[in-house]
């Protein structure tokens, strides 16, 4: 199968942006032409990711107008939604237009725009993902957090100060990213002490509503060096479903997304989880982190809190940092470009671009959910010079 | 008013009910879960609602003892003083939040239900 690699990418400012959202899409996609010194004409697949323009902002149809902003015309366009998981499904796409030989040159261009709106509309446009039965309940995605979040500190007797210290780490390591939404540090008193949002868990255990675009581009490892010494490779990627209805799941501290995806993307690149260098893991809420953690197989399960106690997860002196890029709690949350910007940081770690946030590294995983769990897509990487699975 | 589950024909039941449920199984009756009791799994209270919402909403996820199956629920509480392990039984409102107020279709959806009460 064609090894397809990663030659370019970008990453707008995150943040309360002026732009909407076509704008912000093309300011990632000719960041990301230029970074990767491809033409525009030379692109083939054009992916756009994208949950919502038509809720958010009364824009359909944003895949065509970026081809049009661009002149990448005639390449074949598609948008794609898979939720707050639209970026991973962009790059999974991406990734099967190269491996099958349909593209030689695909540009993903993932983007949202929602400051615009209010929390609760942006709360409600999110929300619009749940049953029916879910949705006249008034239930949203962060009392989903908070529900999770109190079974598993109840049943796994972990301390509330092991979640606010993964929202301490992550403020730190935004610190360090110039387009983080927030680049302030934070102390684990103030996190503790924040508003509550949904019981037990309170604002710094969110993330905020963010304006802000990524993009990426692939093509066959074959001709990658024609653009550019530095490249990574996507060497495994999947994808999985769990329930629509959450409460429906065996065991709510499991999310069945995340361990198929995972195991997939692993057996698809021959590493494990003791392979990988560096994560970027999907903290739209702090008790997620754990919950990927686990899922992944970097820690049993109910124990993922343990290793943050210890700093396993710290990026200057852990054994496995997580979320350098100040993850989705400090660099913001614009949905359908969360997922890009993910694999943007591991791109840029591992092709050696990450500034004061570099961390060793040669492999790395991120994981993008959407919903709560419902869909998953799971993206292992590794640099370009090393051999598949080594 | 009832509060319909689904039975399968393994035997596993689903609120709410699905076209197919757990390994496939086809539905075959409903179960009424309002002449049930619940306990309490876990529970929230969300201070930050959205449109049409009543603002704190207090949330709970609760297993029913269907004569030895489990079947889990969510839906709101009827007090914030609730806890893990509660007994709580459905008590029917007709609007659990404001048709129209939020995004989804009005008529696209029923908006009555059930609420949790402490037994």
């Amino acid at each position: 199968m064609t090894r397809v690699a990663i030659i370019g990418a970008s990453m707008t400012q995150f943040g309360q942006r002026e732009g909407w959202i076509q704008e912000l899409l093309a300011e990632a996609g000719l960041a990301c032409l230029a970074d990767a010194n491809v033409d525009a004409a030379d692109v083939e697949h054009l992916y756009v990711s994208n949950m919502a323009s038509g809720e958010f902002e009364g824009q359909t149809g944003v895949m065509n107008g970026l081809a049009h902003d661009l002149d990448a015309m005639p390449a074949y366009t598609q948008r794609i939604d898979q939720t707050s998981s639209s970026g991973g499904a962009g790059i999974y796409a991406a990734w099967q237009s190269i491996a099958s030989g349909a593209s030689e040159m695909t540009m993903l261009v993932g983007g949202e725009k929602m400051t615009h709106r209010t929390t609760g509309e942006a709360t409600d446009v999110i929300a619009s993902l749940t049953h029916p039965a879910e949705y006249k309940t008034g239930v949203t995605l962060p009392s989903f957090a908070g529900l999770t979040a109190r079974h598993y500190l109840e049943r796994f007797d972990a301390p509330r100060e092991s979640l606010g210290k993964v929202a301490v780490k992550n403020h730190k390591n935004g610190v360090d990213n110039p387009k983080a939404q927030f680049q302030k540090e934070v102390d684990l008193e103030t996190v503790l002490e924040s508003p509550i949002v949904a019981d037990p868990l309170r604002l710094y255990d969110f993330c905020p509503i963010t304006d802000g675009s990524a993009a990426l581009m692939f093509c066959p490892e074959s001709i990658a060096q024609e653009y550019t010494d530095e490249y990574a490779i996507v060497a495994g990627v999947d994808g999985a479903t769990d329930t629509q209805v959450v409460h429906e799941r065996e065991d709510p501290t499991i999310m069945g997304g995340v361990v198929e995806s995972g195991s997939g993307a692993y057996e698809m690149s021959g590493y494990g989880p003791d392979d990988i260098d560096v994560a970027e893991l999907h903290d739209m809420f702090t008790i997620l982190e754990f919950l990927q953690m686990e899922g992944l197989g970097f820690a049993e399960q109910g124990e993922a809190w343990k290793l943050v106690e210890e700093g396993y997860t710290e990026r200057d002196t852990g054994e496995l940092p997580v979320n350098t890029s100040g993850g989705l709690k400090s660099k913001g949350h614009p949905l359908g470009a969360s997922g890009v910007a993910q694999a943007v940081e591991i791109y840029e770690q591992l092709v050696g671009e990450a500034g004061p946030r570099q961390v060793e590294a040669d492999v790395g995983l991120c994981c993008n959910v959407g919903g709560f769990g419902n869909c998953v897509i799971t993206t292992i990487m590794e640099s370009g010079q090393m051999e598949a699975g080594q | 008013m009832t509060m319909d589950a689904t039975r399968y024909a393994n035997g596993s039941i689903t609120y709410p009910g699905h076209p197919r449920g757990p390994g496939g199984a086809e539905p075959v009756e409903t179960v009424d879960l309002s002449e049930y009791t619940a306990e309490v799994v876990t529970w929230t209270t969300s201070m930050a609602t959205p449109p049409g919402v009543r603002e704190p909403n207090t949330l709970a996820i609760v297993e029913f003892d269907v004569d030895g199956e489990p079947v889990r629920a969510i839906g709101q509480a009827t007090t914030d003083e609730i806890e893990t392990g509660d007994e709580v039984r459905p008590v029917y409102v007709e609007e659990l939040r404001e048709p129209g107020a939020g995004i989804r279709e009005p008529e696209s959806q029923a908006w009555d239900g059930y609420r949790f009460e402490p037994v």
